[in-house]
């Protein structure tokens, strides 16, 4: 942790309202990215936010200095999200198995593996990049919030199942069939069209 | 090791997970299946545009009225302390 950071952290042990102005100044928008991502609803989102910052101001005199201010607050925003997540109105999620590749009876893949288009070529344009988010996004959310924790967030396993209250091996299963769900929506569009 | 079994383990392979026994059938199929090969390919592509585009949302701009309101929830809880 360096001198300012060190500062701005007695600052808000101290009840300081100039440092906590700071924190929620210097960290607000990178968290306010981080709950869009899981939300995807921007009014929620601010709402995780303002109750991740007032769970800031709680527990701030009991703060400890070896953790770094924005991989707490990273932590508590992912979890206020995620609780606006379960509080959610439970609706009957698709299931994610017409989403899985297919395989024939003898184990091989049941339809043609394409390779994909270059990188840039396919992110170039705006639409591309909203067609990867609409597939992230139609993913079953249960499947959707792995892949945002883990490949996103690059939370650990461990961390992805505290917080979502699983087993490291059920993040593990629900990831593994997240990655192949986007993979597959994906490939349609992705795909080298032949010559 | 079939082509289906061998997508099973994709994550595995990716995240480091596998034996190295497991590994080596692993990666002897992905030398024998050229369709594999490319599965692999398109499954750490896929990955990474996720990251890409998620990540490429990102905003440092906090509304001032979010601002706002965090500061008075402030105020609010402190008065209720007291």
């Amino acid at each position: 942790m360096d001198a300012d950071e060190r500062q701005l952290v007695e600052g808000l042990r101290a009840g300081d309202e100039a440092a906590f102005e700071t924190v929620v100044r210097r960290h607000g928008g990178r968290m306010l990215s981080v709950a869009r991502r899981i939300l995807r609803d921007e009014a929620e989102a601010e709402e995780a936010v303002q109750e991740a910052f007032l769970q800031l101001h709680r527990k701030a005199a009991g703060f400890r200095e070896e953790s770094l201010l924005s991989t707490w607050l990273h932590r508590v925003v992912v979890n206020a999200a995620l609780m606006r997540i379960r509080r959610r109105k439970s609706r009957p999620e698709e299931s994610i198995e017409e989403h899985l590749p297919r395989f024939a009876s003898n184990g091989h893949h049941a339809a043609t593996v394409a390779p994909w288009k270059g990188a840039d070529e396919v992110l170039a344009a705006r639409e591309t990049r909203e067609l990867v988010r609409e597939a992230i996004d139609s993913l079953p959310e249960t499947h959707r919030t792995v892949l945002m924790l883990r490949d996103i967030e690059e939370l650990s396993t461990r961390e992805a199942a505290e917080l979502l209250e699983l087993s490291e091996n059920a993040v593990k299963v629900r990831l593994h069939r997240a990655r192949l769900a986007l993979r597959e929506l994906l490939d349609r569009r992705f795909r080298r069209t032949e010559a | 090791m079939t082509c289906e079994e061998l997508v099973e383990f994709l994550s595995r392979y990716l995240d480091g997970d596998l034996q190295e026994a497991e590994r080596g059938v692993f990666e002897k199929h992905l030398q024998d299946c050229p369709p594999c090969e490319v599965y692999l390919d398109s499954f750490k592509e896929a990955i990474r545009l996720g990251r890409e585009v998620c990540v490429g949302e990102d905003c440092e701009d906090m509304p001032e009225s979010l601002v706002k309101a965090i500061l008075a929830a402030r105020s609010a809880s402190r008065e209720g302390e007291r």
